[in-house]
């Protein structure tokens, strides 16, 4: 689900346990936050398949704001909560102040446009929703948020 | 912290076997590609890439990996992987690596299926 607006309100997550980080547009940074995910799905009894699925989908959306938010504080803001009854699921907010993006407008890759039109990038949002089970992307002046969620 | 992976190659005969171990983004996937071209000029016919002790390769990485099959078709060699995380796999059947690359479970299968004949 994608949508152009307001920036969203915080899901109401009373006492979910909720880690926040706050990373620099940096080279390699975003394996730092994947360091949080692996420490939350492990406290969750995640499976380490679905672990890596949660790390590779962050790394994605950071790269993301790295390569085309054009922040203004060259940082990108990211909140893991155990939420749900029961801790069911983790859920990943990476918020950017950045110029924000349609994200309805961006063209969905297939391997044929990668291999016979040499379009290799652009994957990101699509290897995010392929591996996440739930995934809204929220985008305007603003900057853009995109929640992700995994079950475990 | 550095977490650029490390890359070590072994030449068999016409068969370069990689061994990657971190993760694999623009850097990775480079030094990958730079190894990949240098075995491929020393007359390399085949390609076996162990990813066994990497558990993230990011879609810019796989970018990287996906024009070093390219090369590989334009030489006529052949590319395969071996050892890969259930997710590494399922992201490069995500973006068609799978259809033009073979993937094997093991180190072993993928040295048996390139040298038989072709």
């Amino acid at each position: 689900m994608a949508q152009r607006g307001p920036a969203p309100s915080e899901p109401v997550t009373a006492g979910a346990p909720e880690v926040s980080l706050t990373i620099p547009v940096a080279p390699e940074m975003e394996i730092v936050a994947t360091a949080q995910a692996d420490a939350l799905g492990e406290y969750m009894d995640m499976s380490r398949d679905k672990i890596d699925e949660v790390k590779l989908a962050l790394v994605e959306a950071c790269i993301n704001a790295f390569e085309h938010a054009h922040t203004e504080d060259n940082q990108v803001h990211i909140t893991f909560r155990v939420a749900g009854a029961g801790g069911e699921h983790l859920e990943i907010e990476v918020r950017d102040r950045g110029r924000g993006f349609d994200a309805e407008g961006v063209e969905s890759p297939t391997p044929q446009k990668t291999f016979e039109e040499r379009r290799r990038r652009g994957w990101g949002l699509h290897i995010i929703k392929s591996l996440m089970d739930e995934v809204e992307i929220t985008s305007g002046d603003w900057g853009t948020r995109i929640l992700m969620r995994k079950y475990k | 912290m550095s977490e650029t992976c490390k890359v070590s190659v072994e030449r068999r005969g016409d068969v370069a076997i990689f061994w990657t171990d971190g993760y694999i983004n623009n850097q990775g996937g480079e030094e990958i590609a730079r190894e990949a071209y240098s075995e491929l000029e020393k007359g390399a016919r085949a390609l076996v890439m162990n990813l066994e002790k990497t558990r993230i390769v990011n879609s810019i990485g796989i970018s990287i990996l996906i024009e070093v099959l390219e090369k590989v078709m334009e030489r006529k060699a052949v590319l395969a992987f071996c050892g890969l995380t259930p997710t590494i796999d399922k992201t490069f059947r995500i973006m068609g690596l799978a259809q033009y690359a073979a993937i094997y479970p093991s180190e072993d299968d993928a040295l048996r299926a390139v040298a038989a004949p072709v």
